[in-house]
């Protein structure tokens, strides 16, 4: 009898199960009592949205599956017929076709919120990194499935992506070889992209596992960005932020169907419409939109190697920036200058996706080498200087010492005495 | 309304009002909660129906001349075998004869033909028991006590008109859809 746990549920039933495998206590500490910082604002919401697109996504690809055919020679009519004959089957792959868009805003959000807000700082880098693999995996994911429905775009996407191997020394060309699994895209590579593709979002739900799990040990961040002091600076998760999700994923429901509903091919490729042709590229070749910043980068330097390094080292610098970043302050509200830097990051990234969508020539070339310029500028050079230079806003001694009369109570001596936590 | 109803409520029981403006809220946000997702989960269940070009595939036509009579064919109709079977005068006018009370379900030769073409019986050749596909449409063929069909997974037997006459079955052999275009010709579904 070692093992058994002291179950507090009243109800025999939930009581019996929880004794033997306390899952009802576990989610009751993780969703319901889960002390949570009081100030939240709504960017706090997007990481629950992403779950619940999570889920959406798995849901709609397990249907579409049913009636997909991973073959060159049938894939692009069944996924017509998914669009003209199956039962609700224009519903099932409009959503999950703009499910990835919203997947991805949903997901560049939530990492903004992370910048601004300095979430990848001591003690949560991990839980950063765990993010960025969630990214890489989301990337790998949506590339694949772009590439089942094996429309024109599908098919070229498919050849530019994995040429961009090819740019590895000595290796490069056998190891493209490799992943088509003969010696051009062909019927091996789509069996092995359909494979892969419902493969890795079960390996996303297991790392979003581990990534809510990092975020429960260390607890969440929040807007003032210093640690809750004690209760008072605490809300319990429920019902105070399943409320507040609920509200925002009504809003963000609310706009996913006006896209699947009235604009479903707005951030499509008209070309995915025509089926692969090996013999021709299309004339206008364009990734979608959530791509469109690193092919700019890709882009911008005339040469295949450095053009292919700086693309993935604009996703590899973020795993590093918990240590890029020397200032002691977490959130922006406090750091007055990097507060105004950040925005021209996000300039910058946005010039970026504009500069993919266009072909490479005249203004846009200028255009794609100083923002991409200033994206690594950013990290390795601005961020680790700035966080010496800057002199931080003073800190609020608690979450609720600003905004409650009296602060909400005394803070213990031991909180008021280190009001930054950086060791 | 409320309040009345509230207020009589405490001066019955001396209780504060059961029903609060809160509860109100809870189920009205539940129940939307709930008839949304329903309204979710329907797309889903009818995505699993046949689509649209299977059921468009779904009729056949099959010309009569060859069959002669005393013998059946089977053709395929929506991936199910279907018995069309050629009766004699003789065989026509036995099961005409048969007693309806004597049936395990009961049905008379009429319901089981069209009017005018009492030779032809059109019969899904599917066991009503545990779905095994029963003989008799060759001469050759078992055909049981009553001459129609025998179904070698559990014995049961039916007569010409695919009527269930010894169990295990529990019902005749179901009727497809189907039509006479011509004299020779039938449109099944
Ligand atoms: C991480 C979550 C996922 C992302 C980001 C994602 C992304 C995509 C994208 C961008 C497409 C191409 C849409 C188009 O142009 O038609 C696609 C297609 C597809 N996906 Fe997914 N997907 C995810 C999860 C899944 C899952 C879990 C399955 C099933 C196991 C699945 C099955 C399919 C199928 C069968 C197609 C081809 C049909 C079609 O093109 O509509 N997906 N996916
Ligand atoms: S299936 Fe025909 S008798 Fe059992």
């Amino acid at each position: 009898m070692a093992g058994l746990y002291k179950s507090e549920y009243k109800n025999p039933v939930v009581n019996w199960i929880d004794t033997r495998l306390p899952i009802f206590t576990m989610m009751g500490r993780e969703y319901g009592t889960f002390p949570t910082p009081k100030n939240f604002n709504y960017f706090w919401n997007f990481g629950a949205l992403a779950m619940i697109t999570l889920a959406i996504m798995l849901a709609t690809g397990i249907f579409l599956a049913m009636n997909y055919q991973p073959n060159t020679q049938m894939a692009f009519d069944s996924v017509e017929r998914i669009m003209r004959d199956v039962n609700y089957g224009w519903l099932m792959r409009y959503v999950h076709m703009n499910g990835a868009s919203m997947f991805f805003a949903v997901v560049y959000i939530h990492i903004f919120r992370g910048l601004y807000y300095g979430s990848y700082k001591y003690p949560r880098e991990l839980l950063w990194m765990i993010g960025v693999v969630l990214l890489l995996l989301m990337m790998a994911t949506a590339f694949m499935g772009y590439v089942l429905p094996w429309g024109q775009m599908s098919y070229w996407a498919a050849t530019v992506i994995t040429n961009l191997f090819s740019a590895l020394p000595w290796v490069g060309h056998a190891v493209v070889t490799w992943l088509w699994g003969g010696f051009s895209v062909e019927n091996p590579t789509l069996n092995r992209f359909y494979s892969l593709h419902y493969l890795l979002p079960f390996l996303i739900v297991g790392v979003a596992f581990l990534h809510v799990w990092a975020l429960h040990i260390t607890g969440s961040n929040n807007p003032l960005g210093i640690e809750p002091k004690g209760p008072q600076d605490t809300l319990p998760f429920h019902p105070y932020y399943t409320i507040k999700d609920s509200v925002g994923l009504c809003v963000y429901l609310i706009v996913f169907a006006i896209l699947v509903f009235f604009a479903p091919n707005y951030l499509g490729h008209p070309d995915n419409y025509i089926p692969a042709n090996p013999l021709a590229t299309p004339a206008e070749i364009v990734p979608e939109w959530y791509f469109l910043p690193y092919y700019a980068i890709l882009r911008s330097v005339p040469n295949k190697l450095g053009g292919v390094t700086l693309m993935f080292g604009s996703l590899l610098v973020l795993f590093v920036l918990p240590w890029l970043d020397t200032s002691p302050v977490r959130s922006c509200r406090f750091r007055p200058i990097y507060r105004q830097v950040i925005w021209l990051l996000v300039v910058a990234v946005i010039v970026l996706g504009f500069v993919g969508s266009h072909r490479p020539e005249g203004i846009w070339v200028v255009l794609g080498r100083v923002c991409t310029a200033y994206y690594f500028l950013h990290f390795l050079v601005i961020l680790p200087v700035l966080g010496k230079l800057e002199k931080p806003l003073p800190l609020p001694e608690s979450i609720s010492r600003p905004v409650l009369p009296g602060g909400g109570g005394p803070i213990p001596s031991a909180a008021t005495a280190k009001p930054m936590e950086k060791p | 309304m409320a309040e009345v109803a509230a207020a009589q409520t405490v001066a019955q029981h001396g209780q504060p009002p059961i029903v609060s403006k809160r509860d109100f809220l809870k189920l009205l946000t539940g129940s939307g909660a709930i008839i949304g997702t329903g309204a979710l989960v329907w797309p889903f269940i009818d995505y699993m129906n046949p689509s649209k070009d299977v059921l468009a595939l779904s009729s056949v036509e099959v010309d009569l001349t060859p069959i002669p009579a005393g013998q059946g064919i089977t053709v395929s109709w929506r991936g199910k075998p279907v018995f069309v079977r050629h009766r004699t005068p003789e065989e026509v006018k036995k099961s005409q004869d048969t007693r309806v009370s004597d049936l395990l379900d009961p049905a008379p030769d009429s319901a089981r033909v069209k009017p005018g073409h009492a030779p032809w019986v059109v019969v899904i050749g599917i066991c009503t028991h545990l779905g095994c596909i029963p003989l008799g449409n060759k001469p050759t063929d078992p055909r049981g006590d009553y001459g129609g069909w025998f179904c070698p997974c559990h014995g049961s037997q039916y007569d010409t008109a695919g009527r269930v006459r010894r169990g295990p079955a529990p019902a005749n052999l179901e009727l497809p859809t189907y039509a006479f275009e011509s004299d020779t010709k039938v449109k099944i579904g």
